[in-house]
């Protein structure tokens, strides 16, 4: 299922101020990929253009190419919805619809993608669950509000909701800057197991996290406030903690800036 | 471990057929004109059936189109994106339409002349005559009624805001709110209620005592939301410094949020001017000026609108479309300034 | 004294020290304090007092009228307060309110909220300022206005829709049509939809702005198309909003007085047609009767506005309590 994602030459806007300029990178399957950088440097919206979420903010607009497995998600005649069905997305605060119950909210996208027996939904929100580690916590109460659960479990619910659609590519979008450090451990545990899965992506402000959970990671920087962030170096994980190839990636994650 | 078994293998593909962009203008266009057509045919002359039947065959067409082409599911949403459409189009124009006969048939008899006479001598059926008297009468009442309803209205929204804690405010908090939904007829009965008790014949400040009523409790809606923006910081600030709740109250608070206050109390102006029925059963109306707001029967302009059209004579529809021009200006004027200075004094309550 | 002062003052914030609490009370007996609070608690219970007498005021001079009311005040067909006995109900007036306002909301709601949609989801960002100002201004437009546009264009433009319903509804009696003016409770339904839109499109309006874009993010991700977005996360945020905005434009169509008077050529009857002419409602019923009324029958009218003052109490109280759950509800998942 998990697919390789190639960016090329990739420049996203608001209106007229440039927020990235020009990135490349390729992202390999079944991996983990961590974004890092300075707050303001665009890593959370290059990952919102790799599922053409980005345009759904006001002026919101991208030149460049994001290949799918050889397809171009910026093609002419490319569906921005099946889009998004293929490459699936956790935000940075956890947004289960407050009106639905846990087995709706997982069953969400589901039922927007063509009609399951009953059976048949029960079971894929029960597989999407476990795959969540959330099924031994819920499954008495699946019927209540999903606002009802902690904001660890809430995040763990959204990904849940995420994979039951079985998409290629799974974004998140610092899904633990706004959980506790239990929760935060229980996120990261569960990215391990995702990555057999599916490929990943997630952005995040803690390089800690990165150094845990990814295979690869990516700095992001921008020269001053205003100018548009651009893609730094990516490499191994390892070695950019260890020995990165820029000076600037050193500065930051020595924690000389930002 | 289970996932290869139970998920269908979608197509891989990211590509749907698509109707291209200008396909929703073609159907649009073509339902329009089929519209016409089927009208045309069938002999019937009201636009309101054609564009009825424009509007089914957009809605109906666009969905067999999407669903054909595309998918249930983009067909769907096609639908409903013309129907939004449409009922947008479709209040626009009664609205419009309002706005348009208003200004065409008011703008006929609407001069100087028509804005400084009054109807003392001037038969229903004749044309000549004006609106002085009504204008006058509308601006003593709605001026009374303002000088009443607006001191109380901020010092109750003061009181909510600043001092009420208790169940003394819960229940003002509750009462305004059922204030808010008394139809203004129901204002005017009660004022009538007390007239009748004390035999009492209409007069032009009991109309005002009605219409005070109607605004008071927007007074204080408006007031109390303004008052709310005012950071608490600002008052913890004066108060600090050993200023005494009032003062702080009377030197902080209201000069922060004066602009949204004023605002407010404009709208409400606004809304009572063109209240009618309380006028009616309060004031009764006159086609002579009467300048004594406490004596004797006053004209208004909505109720000058109301007994013109009464009357049923054309020169008297006309100048009916005229003083409701006039009302609407006068309305839209308070509105836009009202608007201006909330923009112009808006609060900064940014951090 | 003591103990309402207590009520009065905020609430001590747990960080408040002592000394600074006693200070604040002690700030509340000066004289300017004192006359400042008078003044502003005196106007919160002149308004208590105020509702408290349209209450007492109307039902005592309804009392009058209804002890001496010959028929059933709830159910006579008739209004003949000059008659001796006299003999009057509000049962026409009743059915013709509710049936008028029913209509009215039938109409205005799907398109208010199919509007509000469209300002906040679908129409071209730089479209929807400047339309839903203009539509905020519409609210403005005075009862009065859109009763003398209802009965001298409105009207006229009836006749081909009345004269097609007839043809292809006539059979099932409501629909029907004699061909008099379209003087009718349908057009007045009409009429009062067009009134009651821009309200409860503004506040329905309000409310879609506010749904959290990250619900509709949520959506959105799951590839959800607009449409599915807006049903998901947007009107089960909103619903309750929309009802309390519905319910505003209710009340407002159960008192309009004006448009109604102006439209409508009344009778003392139930017309099964609602396109035939006839009918009355609580508030026309009273303007239209009231100049040529007696004391005893303007008392008689005061006892019909009583019965709207009820009805219009409790669509409001309705409302509230719904705009009251949703604060509960929308706090619970702050």
């Amino acid at each position: 299922m998990a697919k390789r994602i190639d960016v090329s030459g990739l420049t996203a806007y608001y209106g007229s101020h440039k927020a990235i300029e020009d990135i490349s990178m390729t992202v390999e399957p079944r991996s983990v990929t961590a974004f890092i950088g300075p707050s303001g440097c665009g890593k959370s919206t290059f990952l919102r253009t790799l599922n053409r979420m980005h345009e759904v903010t006001s002026g919101g607009r991208v030149e460049g190419k994001v290949l799918l497995d050889d397809e171009d998600l910026y093609g002419s005649g490319i569906d921005p919805v099946s889009v998004r069905r293929e490459v699936g997305m956790v935000f940075q605060r956890p947004n289960p619809f407050p009106t639905m119950s846990i087995f709706d909210n997982v069953a969400a996208g589901l039922r927007l993608n063509g009609n399951y027996k009953k059976s048949e939904l029960s079971d894929i929100v029960e597989r999407s669950l476990k795959g969540a580690n959330l099924w031994n916590e819920v499954k008495d109460r699946l019927n209540k509000p999903g606002s009802g659960l902690s904001g660890g479990q809430q995040q763990r619910l959204c990904i849940a909701r995420a994979i039951a659609v079985e998409p290629n590519v799974l974004l998140m979008d610092e899904p633990c800057s706004a959980l506790d450090p239990i929760s935060t451990l229980a996120i990261e545990d569960l990215i391990g197991e995702l990555k057999e899965r599916f490929t990943i992506v997630i952005v995040t402000h803690n390089m800690q996290q990165a150094a845990r959970v990814s295979d690869r990671t990516a700095f992001f920087n921008l020269s001053a406030v205003g100018q548009p962030g651009k893609l730094i170096e990516i490499d191994d994980t390892e070695r950019i903690f260890s020995n990165p190839s820029v000076q600037a990636t050193e500065d930051y994650i020595s924690g000389r800036f930002g | 471990m289970s996932t290869a078994t139970t998920t269908p293998k979608r197509p891989s593909t990211l590509r749907g057929a698509r109707l291209p962009k200008w396909a929703p203008w073609a159907i649009a266009a073509g339902s329009v004109a089929l519209g016409l057509g089927i009208s045309a045919a069938a002999g019937l002359h009201s636009s309101i059936q054609w564009a009825l039947i424009a509007a089914l065959l957009h809605v109906f067409g666009t969905y067999v189109i999407a669903a054909r082409v595309e998918n249930r599911r983009q067909a769907k949403d096609r639908v409903v994106t013309s129907l939004v459409w449409v009922a947008f189009l479709l209040a626009v124009v009664p609205l419009a339409s309002l706005v348009w006969s208003t200004v065409q048939r008011g703008v006929k008899v609407l001069d100087v002349y028509f804005l400084t006479h009054s109807m003392g001598v001037v038969a229903d059926s004749e044309t000549g005559g004006g609106i002085y008297h009504a204008i006058l009468g509308t601006l003593q009442q709605v001026g009374l009624a303002t000088l009443i309803a607006a001191p109380i209205g901020v010092l109750t929204a003061i009181y909510l805001v600043e001092y009420g804690r208790g169940n003394l405010a819960r229940s003002v908090t509750f009462f305004v709110d059922v204030m808010t939904g008394i139809p203004s007829i129901v204002a005017g009965l009660f004022i009538l209620s007390i007239m009748l008790m004390f035999d009492m014949e209409p007069f032009g400040f009991a109309g005002s005592l009605a219409l005070a009523i109607l605004m008071m409790p927007v007074v204080v809606r408006s007031t109390e939301e303004m008052l709310k923006l005012v950071p608490n910081e600002l008052r913890e600030a004066s108060l600090a410094l050993g200023v005494p709740k009032w003062r702080t109250i009377l030197k902080v608070v209201l000069p922060t949020s004066i602009g949204g206050i004023t605002t407010g109390i404009m709208l409400a102006i606004a809304r009572i001017a063109g209240e009618t029925a309380p006028v009616l059963l309060l004031v009764f109306g006159s086609k002579f000026i009467n300048a004594n707001p406490f004596d004797g029967a006053q004209a208004s302009l909505p109720l000058y609108i109301y007994q013109q059209y009464g009357s049923g004579e054309a020169t008297a529809y006309d100048r009916a479309w005229a003083a409701s021009l006039t009302l609407i200006a006068f309305v839209m004027v308070l509105n836009l300034v009202a608007r201006g200075i909330a923009r112009w004094k808006a609060p900064k309550t940014g951090r | 004294m003591d103990t309402t002062q207590i009520a009065d003052a905020p609430p001590p914030t747990p960080q408040t020290p002592p000394a600074e609490q006693k200070r604040a009370a002690r700030g509340a007996t000066r004289p300017g304090d004192r006359i400042f609070l008078g003044l502003s608690r005196g106007s919160g219970i002149l308004l208590l007092v105020i509702m408290a007498a349209i209450a007492g005021f109307l039902t005592y001079r309804a009392f009058l009228a209804i002890s001496k009311d010959d028929g059933n005040f709830l159910t006579t067909f008739a209004w003949n307060t000059g008659a001796n006995p006299p003999v009057f109900g509000i049962a026409v007036l009743a059915y013709g309110t509710i049936v008028s306002s029913i209509i009215a909301m039938i109409i205005a709601v799907p398109v208010a909220v199919a509007i509000a949609l469209f300002l906040t989801h679908y129409a071209p960002r730089r479209l929807s300022g400047p339309i839903a100002y203009v539509i905020d201004l519409l609210a403005a437009v005075p009862s009065i206005v859109y009763g003398l546009w209802g009965a001298l264009i409105l009207v006229p433009h009836m006749n081909g829709l009345f004269g097609w319903l007839n043809d292809y509804l006539g059979w099932t009696g409501i629909f029907s049509w004699q061909g008099g003016a379209a003087r009718s409770m349908l057009t007045v339904g009409i009429l009062l939809a067009i009134m009651i839109l821009p309200i409860i499109t503004n506040v329905s309006r309000e409310v879609f702005r506010q749904v959290p874009q990250m619900h509709e993010e949520a959506a959105l991700a799951l590839g959800a198309t607009r449409w599915e977005v807006i049903r998901m996360s947007v009107l089960p945020f909103g619903r309750s909003g929309v009802i309390s905005a519905s319910m505003l434009g209710l009340g407002r169509a159960l008192g309009e007085t004006m448009a109604v008077a102006t439209v409508l050529s009344p009778d003392f009857l139930i017309h099964t047609s609602l396109l035939d002419p006839g009918g009355g409602t609580f508030a026309q019923n009273i303007a239209s009767k009231f100049s040529e009324a007696t004391e005893f029958g303007r008392d008689a009218l005061i006892a019909s506005g009583l019965v709207l003052f009820v009805i219009t109490l409790l669509v409001n109280g309705a409302a509230r309590a719904i705009i009251a759950r949703r604060k509960e509800y929308s706090g619970a998942n702050a």
